[in-house]
């Protein structure tokens, strides 16, 4: 037996390992790619102050929702994904149930107020976060993502991977409802 | 009824697989003929009856029997019949008991086409399929069983995934599989070479003809994957670098480096462990594709079903499989020696940089599918890899891979001498670096250093590829089908080229809202917005619009793009209108209704985007080609075929220098 054979089996074994670990994790419930991630969950939401994107002279500021649920939606113009969920997200903002604040992450500012007039805005405001600093605070794995806030600003839920009805109506209306939302 | 009876099936199914699996592998190696006389007829009833328990599962859809829960949660009454078929594979559930069919496809084809091989290798490979049969068998029974009753049963089913009612879905994941589990053929060979601890020219020529025939399915899966994905989705883009594409396109690349380092171990003997390690590697990325898009671990835009507890069902099987075979290799690898030399300047040499760009291209992609799964478990932050690392980091090793490729296709074994080609060869690079030119700054009068490198190579690679059919045609000489098809899949990937450099330097896009009558230009079209009225589809209701597109006043078309909400699961859905020709695509999408009248709307315009999928439809063709040379067919098999084949077989397997030159 030469050693450098081994070498294949060995990277697979470490490969396996972590694997295993991820899945451990997430039969565990300490970790799922889809919804509760976050170490954030049942903590207090990141402040955030950021430079709106349908308003270049305004700010998108967290305290201003503060007292009320609100959600937080993670998105780009170079993600597919994002663009995918919108109309779900324009009809969710219809319903009128609580207010749904964008964060517009690494992106480009034109585009990001192009997409917003011709896709339609399904946000209160959005806040332009240039240098995904305000995403990292909100440990975003990847666009979109969505938080689900209440009124004393704890995290309640996260969802990754683009909105539907279903999702919205099974997770996030019930717990909107039990936290008080109108 | 029927439902049990597929149910039933598909158990009898697992026994029989279990039964090829001991007396293939057991009578191979207690040299027990009667034993190994088993594994045949064993795979001929698993086919049997996987085929039976897969047709029961299409009836149950065709007969929308909604008290099947698999059926009632992926169809509905008012779907069409031709997706009710489709529907079989459009979900978790019955794609696994589809992955299984064609794995049962693939033994019954290589017990059928085996009769030349010595027996007890034919045993161990029917074993090592086998036992992944039975790996898959209780994959399905134990954690996904499409056959389980809902009881009561639903008024009406939930309908299948709109995404999914297209007509690409439904050969798009038969293909994949085809591909994706054809990969299980080589893997079988390596693990029964490695038991029997031989391994000679003769393997390498068995070997070959089943993983070209692999990868040309995985090549139309991908080619077909990519087209859904452009049209149906809407979005203009035909790759997306997303993790259940990578998990495709990473077995692809291991794939083509299998096949260009098995022609180096048949012709040489050369490479013998790589090869094997290569075929271990090409079956593992197909199974640990399945592990990412069907155990939950990576988040994807195309996943649809995902649940931690076969995530762990299906690791325990991988690291069975995968670490079962590695570990055989670490033990028996160093048998395999291989002490034939080759000079710098060689088809040796170039064949063996043609491995380690692949390989570090495939790196590229696991790291980036894997990377940000592996960080985040770790607790070391959160990174997020996307398109630019993937454009970005690509191209690295393909830029050497295509430019090694236009001199390695002739170059010849042992040592290569280019004096007979290297007229030929100027012509061509002369030609290359003129279109490289003309093109970008003549014809789209704009370019990059970027888009040029991209033209000479395609231009460079596809006439390297011509050069010697069209020598040996003028000639009046014929080539051996496995050249032909060597130079028709490189033509292929040059055309694959040409239209990705074009379609990226120059594609445009335009988001814009649009009014009855309004006019919008894009890349020298005009697009007239003419108004939109509401229709019915047999599960849908839509909005559909009409765009008249033209060109200097000249009407060219009217395109219906469609904004659908599907009755039963209200999603809404972009149909995008396309106008296709080689050239160029255009498409439009309506977004939302913005106003009174007033819509949101995207054209786009993909430049000779049809290249993309052309070149890979070539490269298959070429593919396909090879596979039908007649050393695969003729030359009479047997296991103690010296290590280089004598010098007959390889006029006939037209290695061009040989011929030629020498």
């Amino acid at each position: 037996m030469q050693w450098r054979f081994v070498i294949p089996a060995g990277v697979f074994a470490a490969l396996f390992a972590v694997f295993a670990f991820v899945l451990q994790r997430t039969e565990s419930g300490n970790y799922d790619p889809h919804a509760i991630q976050s170490p954030l969950l049942g903590k207090s939401s990141p402040q955030f102050r950021l430079t709106q994107v349908e308003d270049a002279t305004k700010f998108v500021e967290s305290t201003t929702f503060a007292g009320k649920p609100f959600v937080v939606n993670v998105w780009a113009t170079w993600c597919v994904a994002c663009r995918e969920e919108h109309p779900t997200l324009l009809a969710i903002s219809k319903q009128h149930l609580v207010p749904i604040v964008g964060i517009d992450w690494n992106d480009d500012l034109t585009q990001a107020q192009r997409w917003l007039i011709v896709l339609g805005n399904p946000y209160v405001a959005t806040g332009f976060d240039n240098h995904g600093k305000v995403a990292i605070n909100f440990g975003v794995y990847g666009a979109p993502e969505t938080f689900l806030i209440d009124a004393n600003g704890i995290v309640l839920y996260k969802f990754v991977s683009p909105m539907t009805m279903e999702v919205w109506q099974r997770e996030f209306v019930p717990r909107i409802k039990k936290a008080g939302g109108e | 009824m029927i439902i049990e009876l597929g149910h039933f099936a598909l158990i009898l199914a697992l026994c029989l697989a279990s039964i090829q699996a001991f007396f293939g592998l057991a009578g191979a190696q207690t040299h027990r003929a009667h034993w190994m006389a088993v594994a045949r007829p064993a795979v001929a009833g698993q086919f049997v009856f996987t085929a039976f328990a897969f047709g029961c599962l299409v009836y149950a859809f065709e007969q929308s029997d909604f008290s099947v829960l698999y059926v009632a949660e992926n169809s509905n009454s008012a779907l069409p019949a031709f997706y009710r078929f489709t529907a079989a594979w459009g979900a978790h559930e019955g794609s696994m008991l589809l992955w299984l069919f064609v794995l049962t496809l693939w033994s019954i084809a290589v017990s059928a086409f085996s009769r030349k091989m010595p027996e007890e290798f034919v045993s161990r490979v029917l074993g090592v399929m086998g036992l992944l049969s039975v790996g898959f068998s209780l994959f399905i029974l134990l954690t996904s069983n499409p056959f389980e009753r809902l009881f009561p049963p639903a008024p009406d089913g939930r309908d299948l995934n709109p995404l999914l009612q297209d007509p690409a879905f439904a050969f798009h994941p038969p293909t994949t599989y085809l591909g994706y589990v054809g990969m299980s053929v080589p893997f079988a060979f390596a693990i029964a070479a490695m038991l029997e601890g031989k391994l000679d020219a003769a393997w390498a020529r068995w070997v070959r003809p089943w993983t070209t025939l692999a990868w040309m399915f995985l090549t139309c899966g991908i080619a077909l994957g990519s087209w859904w994905a452009y049209y149906e989705l809407g979005w203009g883009g035909w790759w997306f670098w997303d993790p259940v594409e990578n998990s495709s396109f990473m077995p692809w690349l291991a794939a083509t480096a299998l096949i260009h380092s098995l022609a180096v171990t048949e012709k040489r003997g050369l490479f013998k462990s790589w090869t094997l390690l290569l075929a271990i590697f090409t079956f593992s990325l197909s199974m640990l594709g399945t592990f990412i898009v069907r155990s939950g671990v990576l988040i994807s835009v195309h996943s649809f079903a995902s649940d931690p507890r076969r995530g762990i069902f299906i690791l325990g099987f991988l690291i069975i499989c995968i670490g079962g075979a590695l570990t055989l290799y670490a033990w028996r690898a160093s048998k395999f020696k291989s002490d034939a030399g080759f000079a710098m300047l060689s088809r040796e040499s170039f064949l063996l940089f043609n491995n380690v760009l692949l390989i570090v291209g495939l790196v590229i992609v696991v790291l980036g599918t894997l990377f940000p799964m592996f960080i985040d478990a770790l607790n070391l932050g959160k990174v997020s890899v996307g398109p630019p690392y993937f454009n970005a980091m690509f191209v690295i090793p393909m830029f050497p891979l295509l430019a090694i490729m236009i001199v390695g296709m002739h170059a010849g074994w042992k040592r290569a001498d280019f004096s007979s080609i290297r007229h030929a060869l100027y012509v061509v690079l002369g030609i290359a670096v003129l279109a490289a030119i003309v093109v970008p700054w003549v014809f789209y009068g704009a370019g990059s250093v970027l888009t040029a490198v991209g033209i000479l190579l395609a231009v460079a690679v596809g006439g390297s590829a011509l050069i010697e059919p069209i020598r040996r045609w003028r000639r009046g000489h014929s080539l051996s089908r496995g050249v032909i098809g060597m130079c028709i899949a490189h033509f292929g990937l040059a055309l694959f080229v040409l239209g990705v450099t074009i379609t990226r330097s120059y594609e445009a896009d335009r988001d814009l809202t649009m009014t009855s009558n309004q006019t919008a230009q894009l890349a020298g079209y005009d697009f007239k917005f003419m108004g939109t009225r509401d229709i019915q589809g047999p599960n849908f209701d839509a909005v559909e619009a009409d765009i008249a597109i033209s060109r200097d006043g000249q009407p060219l078309t009217v395109l219906h793009p469609q904004k659908r909400v599907y009755r039963v699961q209200k999603n809404p859905m972009t149909e995008a209108g396309l106008y296709g020709g080689m050239h160029r695509d255009l498409l439009v999408a309506l977004g939302e209704q913005v106003g009174n009248g007033t819509w949101s709307v995207r054209l786009q315009y993909r430049p000779m985007v049809r290249f993309v999928w052309l070149g890979a439809v070539i490269m298959a063709l070429g593919g396909l080609i090879a596979l039908l040379d007649r050393r695969y067919r003729t030359a009479k098999e047997n296991s103690s075929a010296p290590l280089v084949p004598p010098i007959a077989t390889l006029i006939v397997s037209g290695d061009a220098q040989i011929q030629a030159g020498k």
